[in-house]
Formats: structure tokens, C-alpha cells, sequence
């Protein structure tokens, strides 16, 4: 009897003090110091050959089904007419064939899309059980043993860029590779890119090449009207893109 | 104090002090460690196993292609595009068990003439048309060294 209640005192004490003040917190403030990663895009580089689509698939176990997607690769192709046609047969792992005949063009390019680590993330607003995060250098992360599969933060990515992983039962999305990143290690995809139209990089360094990518190109993110705080930059964004 | 607010004190403490153990069991470890996660997720997710090789890994053995490659076209692409993730082939070096791609289908990945892919990024044909008397782009153009023994 006296064991069990020294017992139950014990774990009541220890309960109390765990920290109270992190549960009520809706996003953490970004960290003073370390690495802050963030990604450049290049839409003028990009050549549409889908080898980071399919790469990032064979190094992060995502179905091979097509909508089961950490990165993909879209052509828009703007006609005469001033119609927009969005393309990305498979996410673009396959590569692309044109399928508009050539005099109908205006103008057309790929896009490659991946998750925006935004850093006011609406994905990691929403879970109710704490197991998206963005981790202390910026990346936003799912904790898949803690995962209950609601699919919340599915829907509250305003750029697609989660999916419901059908075996695990979990959300799942773009790491950025993060068991690469810490190794000092390129993500796949841009490990497998051969024009270089991805980069990531430290953003509170400013010599590191993202950096001096920002600088010398004129950057713009999705929809900057949502307030994001996406730290996927885009050089050569045209109107078209959403 | 009267005795029925008492009764109802007792009841709060009890229930609080069950809230508290329960909560001990329910929140994990490491929960609150940096934010609202649990802190041992970061280590489960930066421990995951790579699949794609470490490309100064392939230099380790292969420095002659790197020199090789050197003044070519193809100089700075990493050897994964073409010879796919290669992990298994730095744990057990042997012929069989890397990847060597290309065709036209591959090849056409990248050089295919296409009108959204920028012109002066990539050199492009058209895959069908372009010398149909040969099958495999490679019979011509060895990837490494691309316009050796060519006019």
C-alpha cells in the first residue's frame, strides 16, 4: 500500500514537471541560431526530364502508384488563345512527350513542384496531436509513429504537396530529404538533377549558394497572398502557375 | 469550510491527480523537447536509410572517369542520373549490380527535342528521327566521353 503511493506520487510529480507551456503552443518561433534551410527553384533550367520525380520515389519508399507524390514535375503550356494546359502524366516520372502541335503554342515550360517548408506551415497548424512539426532548421516533418491518420494537414496544404501514405496508414510528405541533410548529403532530387534547377541551402548564411541565388535572380513564391512563409523560392515564375 | 465543499475539493484533487497519471503515460518521452512533437522523431527520421549512394563515393574508385569527364558536356552531373542509386553496388563493388542506362527513351529524358525544355540548357534532337539506323544512342556517343571518334 505504501509502495503503490509513493508510486502514484511519484509519476503525479513527474507529470507536472513536464512542460505545460509547449501543448498550448500553436507553431514555434524560428530558432536563433543553426542551419535554416530553404529550397531555390530555377523554372529556366528545368528541362522536364523527371528523374527527380522518379528519384525521389526509389529513395524515400513512396507507392510507385501515380498520386502518390513527394515532388512531380508539371508542364503549362500557354496556347494562342490564351487557354492554359497543366500536364504531368505520372508526375512527370516518365518524362514528357509534347502533345500540342507546335504552331497552337504561346508559350510552355515545366514546373517542378515539392513540398514549400513554409515556415508559418498551415500543414502543421492543424494537427491535432502534434506529429507534424517544422524541426528547429526549418524543415516541416511527420512524426510517423505518432501519426493518427486523420488527414488534416492533407487538405491544409494549400499547394497539394501531402498524400496519404496507403500502407502506412500516416500523412507523408517532402523531408527534404532530412536523413540525407543531416549526413551533409543533396536530397535525391536534386542529387539526380542534371541542370542544377533545384538547390537548397542554409537562409541565414549569406554566402551559401541559395543565398547568392536570391540574390541574383528575381525569386518569387506560390501564392504569397496566403501568408505562408514558404521558403521554396522560384526564379522565372510566370503568371500562369498556381 | 463547510463540509460539502469538502467532499467536492476531495473530488477535484482526485480527478486532477488522475488527469496527471494518465497524462504520464499518454505524453512521450521526449514530447516538448524542442516544440509541440516529439523530439525523438528527429533522430527517427534522420536515421533512415539511404538509398541513393554518396556521389564522392563513386570517386573513391572511379577518379579516371571523373578526369575523364572533365572538359565534357556531361562534366558535373552527378554518376546517379545515369547509373541509378548505386547503394548496392558501394557496399559490394561488382559489375553486375549497377545500373547503366540509356536508349533513346532514356537518353530522350533529357535530349529529346521538346518546346518547353530551354534550348540553351540542353543540347536536344528528335529521338525518332535522328540516325534510325542505329538502336542505342551509345553505339555513337559514349556518355563519358561524348564526340570521341566523331567528325
Amino acid at each position: 500500500m505504501k509502495a503503490s503511493i509513493a508510486a502514484a506520487g511519484t509519476l503525479v510529480l513527474s507529470s507536472a514537471t513536464r512542460p505545460f507551456d509547449v501543448l498550448l503552443m500553436a507553431s514555434d518561433p524560428p530558432p536563433e541560431e543553426g542551419p535554416w534551410w530553404g529550397i531555390a527553384i530555377d523554372i529556366t533550367k528545368c528541362i522536364g526530364c523527371g528523374l527527380c520525380a522518379r528519384g525521389c520515389k526509389v529513395e524515400n519508399d513512396v507507392p510507385e502508384e501515380p498520386f502518390y507524390f513527394r515532388t512531380w514535375v508539371e508542364q503549362y503550356t500557354v496556347l494562342n488563345n490564351g487557354e492554359v494546359k497543366i500536364e504531368s502524366p505520372n508526375g512527370g516520372i516518365d518524362g514528357f512527350k509534347h502533345s500540342v502541335p507546335e504552331e497552337e503554342i504561346f508559350k510552355t515550360f515545366f514546373v517542378p513542384k515539392m513540398c514549400n517548408q513554409c515556415s508559418k506551415s498551415p500543414c502543421t497548424q492543424v494537427c491535432p496531436v502534434g506529429a507534424t512539426f517544422e524541426s528547429p532548421d526549418g524543415v516541416a516533418l511527420v512524426d510517423e509513429k505518432y501519426c493518427i491518420g486523420c488527414g488534416y494537414c492533407v487538405q491544409a496544404c494549400p499547394y497539394g504537396c501531402r498524400y496519404f501514405h496507403p500502407e502506412k496508414k500516416v500523412a507523408d510528405k517532402c523531408t527534404l530529404c532530412y536523413h540525407r541533410l543531416k549526413k551533409g548529403l543533396d536530397p535525391a532530387c536534386m542529387e539526380v538533377c542534371p541542370t542544377k534547377a533545384r538547390i537548397y541551402g542554409n537562409l541565414r548564411d549569406r554566402d551559401s549558394e541559395i543565398v547568392n541565388f536570391l540574390r541574383e535572380h528575381d525569386y518569387q513564391v506560390l501564392k504569397p497572398h496566403l501568408n505562408t512563409g514558404s521558403k521554396l523560392y522560384y526564379n522565372g515564375l510566370s503568371a500562369e502557375i498556381s | 469550510m463547510p463540509a460539502q465543499i469538502n467532499r467536492i475539493l476531495l473530488l477535484f484533487i482526485v480527478f486532477i491527480g488522475l488527469f496527471l497519471v494518465v497524462r504520464h503515460f499518454l505524453v512521450p518521452e521526449t514530447f516538448g523537447q524542442y516544440g509541440h512533437y516529439r523530439g525523438a522523431s528527429l533522430d527517427d527520421i534522420s536515421s533512415r536509410e539511404m538509398v541513393f549512394a554518396d556521389k564522392e563515393d563513386c570517386y573513391a574508385c572511379h577518379d579516371d572517369i571523373l578526369e575523364k569527364l572533365k572538359n565534357e558536356m556531361h562534366a558535373g552531373l552527378s554518376c546517379l542520373i545515369c547509373h541509378g542509386p548505386g547503394g548496392a553496388h558501394v557496399e559490394d563493388p561488382q559489375l553486375g549490380n549497377i545500373a547503366k542506362e540509356s536508349g533513346r527513351e532514356f537518353c530522350g529524358r533529357c535530349h529529346d527535342i521538346n518546346p518547353a525544355r530551354p534550348i540553351d540548357v540542353v543540347f536536344q534532337v528528335d529521338i525518332v528521327s535522328h540516325h534510325t539506323e542505329k538502336k542505342n544512342c551509345i553505339e555513337c556517343h559514349n556518355p563519358h566521353t561524348l564526340w570521341e571518334g566523331m567528325e
